[in-house]
């Protein structure tokens, strides 16, 4: 066990290694001169120079390379151009937010897609499959950003129940984490109906009805579990995708979170804060995959075996 | 395509459905001119927030602009948008697949090593990074979407070719003395077609959804440009005034990309019939 763990830890790193070489590589493969981009057209040669010496870029690529991966080992991913605060301070104040939507869609997405998915396998071919089949293709094909409009409309602006924007209150957050939630409950609606048609197919299910067990027992004790692997999986990998994905629905819901932070920079031209965030996420999705893969090993050995 | 193959896609009546409103859009697409009843650009303030009605099908927006017209033209950006970035992605993906595959060693552990580099940035992450670099607009809003389509084209042409090159016609064309580009071309490519095209067809849809979520954020088509997911940006400052601004493009993106996802699904289904057994 503890090889197939050294193992997994020894293939991300060189993905880690890539990522940092890109984020690095952001400021410099702006086309033209990134310094004068950040401070405008308007700005004067001092000006200039002085945001060259900020960016470090007077120094020579590999100078500024290792020290913006010796910095960002410590924490340090350099300060902000728009508040002049450090990035990792600005990060880390808005992280808690995004993680709490993240967690909460991570929540929503696994109960009622196996809700839904259990729905439909025990109602094969029927209108219940039908429906929640038909509920879980919507809910993959609509963009969350306007997911996300079409129910502040409703619960909030119609039907005044929810607020629109913000995050003051934990009321706040449910609007953000069904629409966050709802993509990655469609999938895992998908995933666990099929897990369960496979396995409810299968000689011991047979077995068990023939003993005489209640269709209960049957679907939820012996069918539920051994489907429920592969969805584990997909639960886990989402979760690192659904952390990208509060860009988006922190921008329809102006929810001060990570997600939002990235696209302001981007607008604003704060490079330092793009790098950060853009560094932080990337690096979150591949930590969280690492451990879903050690995870899954630990709960199924024939994983460390392939 | 053999006849085959567009039987069985045929069968699937849902993938026909979703086939049939890609080319209503695209016809929409094509002949927006023709068919928009107004000029998507043209203001008229004594005409601002107009509900439905005979004038103005889908209603106007804070700028007295016809919204079913916006909604036409933004076909032609955001269907445009999503073949040119599917395209360019599909060249440089069979290129980088198809080296990596054939050639093995160093140059295959070099190029997916780049793939997987880029596929660890999650969902639409890429695409703002690329934007952060290049600045927004349509061209560098196309890129983004190429590059972020990239790894996944890459990924499945290598498999293929792969598979391909040890088999026993390949080793043949080589005995015979064909050239790698003569094999490559000839025959690799055209024999890992229909994964391509099932992933192309899928990917289409995810270029819209990714190249309309850039214009939501304001990173991608700038307004006044009637780009889809800029319309989507628009309306939801008009959220409570006039909400067809929002839900027509909303809707317009959720049925293109539904009818995508379903056409991907019954062409892997005809293709691969092996599949769905």
């Amino acid at each position: 066990m503890l090889r197939f763990i050294i193992n997994r830890i020894f293939q991300v790193i060189p993905v880690l290694l890539g990522i940092t070489i890109l984020v690095f590589s952001m400021l410099h493969l702006i086309p033209g001169d990134p310094a004068r981009t950040m401070v405008g057209i308007e700005a004067s040669a001092e000006q200039i120079e002085q945001a060259r010496e900020e960016l470090g870029l007077n120094r020579p690529l590999h100078e500024q390379f290792f020290s913006f991966v010796g910095n960002a080992i410590k924490g340090d991913l350099g300060e902000s151009i728009r508040t002049s605060l450090p990035v990792t301070e600005e990060i880390l104040n808005r992280l808690p937010i995004t993680i709490n939507i993240a967690i909460g869609a991570t929540i929503f997405a696994t109960f009622f897609g196996m809700l839904f998915g259990i729905i439909a396998a025990i109602n094969h071919n029927k209108f219940g499959d039908g429906l929640t089949m038909v509920i879980s293709l919507l809910s993959v094909s609509t963009p969350s950003y306007f997911l996300g409009l079409l129910l502040m409309l409703v619960f909030s602006l119609h039907l005044g129940w929810l607020p629109t924007i913000g995050i003051s209150t934990p009321i706040h957050y449910i609007l953000p984490i069904v629409t966050l939630g709802a993509q990655a409950m469609g999938l895992i609606a998908r995933m666990t109906r099929s897990g369960m048609l496979d396995v409810l197919r299968q000689d011991y299910i047979r077995t068990a009805r023939a003993k005489g067990l209640p269709e209960r027992v049957v679907i939820y004790i012996h069918a539920f579990k051994n489907a429920l692997i592969p969805v584990v999986t997909v639960v886990g990998l989402r979760f690192g995708g659904l952390l990208a994905g509060t860009v988006l629905v922190e921008s329809v819901f102006a929810v001060p979170g990570i997600g939002r932070f990235m696209v302001e920079a981007v607008l604003i031209r704060d490079y330092p804060v793009v790098q950060g965030t853009v560094l932080v996420v990337a690096v979150s999705f591949v930590l969280i995959n690492l451990l879903v893969d050690i995870i899954y090993g630990l709960l199924d050995p024939r994983v460390r075996y392939t | 395509m053999d006849q085959q193959v567009i039987k069985r896609f045929l069968k699937r009546k849902v993938s026909v459905f979703g086939g049939l409103i890609i080319i209503m859009f695209i016809l929409t697409a094509i002949f927006g001119p023709l068919v928009a009843p107004y000029d998507p650009l043209q203001q008229n303030l004594a005409n601002s927030y107009k509900g439905i009605s005979s004038d103005h099908l889908l209603g106007t927006d804070n700028l007295g602009r016809d919204t079913l017209s916006r909604l036409i033209y933004g076909a032609r950006i955001s269907l445009g948008i999503s073949l040119a970035s599917i395209g360019l992605a599909l060249i440089i993906g069979v290129s980088l697949g198809v080296t990596a595959g054939y050639y093995g060693g160093r140059v295959d552990n070099l190029i997916m090593r780049f793939v997987d580099i880029l596929l660890a940035f999650p969902g639409i992450l890429l695409a703002i990074a690329i934007v952060a670099i290049l600045g927004n607009g349509l061209v560098n809003t196309m890129i983004a979407v190429a590059i972020f389509s990239v790894p996944d084209f890459a990924r499945i042409v290598r498999s293929s070719v792969i598979s391909l090159k040890e088999t026993e016609f390949i080793e043949a064309c080589r005995a015979a003395g064909a050239s790698d580009i003569r094999i490559i071309t000839k025959h690799i490519i055209p024999n890992s077609l229909s994964p391509l095209i099932v992933q192309a067809t899928l990917m289409l849809g995810t270029a819209i959804l990714i190249a309309s979520g850039l214009s939501f954020l304001g990173l991608g088509v700038q307004p006044p440009n009637p780009e889809w997911g800029a319309m989507l940006s628009q309306g939801r400052e008009l959220l409570r005034s006039s909400p067809l601004v929002a839900i027509a493009p909303g809707a317009a993106i959720t049925f293109v990309v539904l009818s995508f996802s379903l056409v991907g699904d019954g062409l892997r289904d005809a293709l691969d019939p092996k599949l769905k057994n």
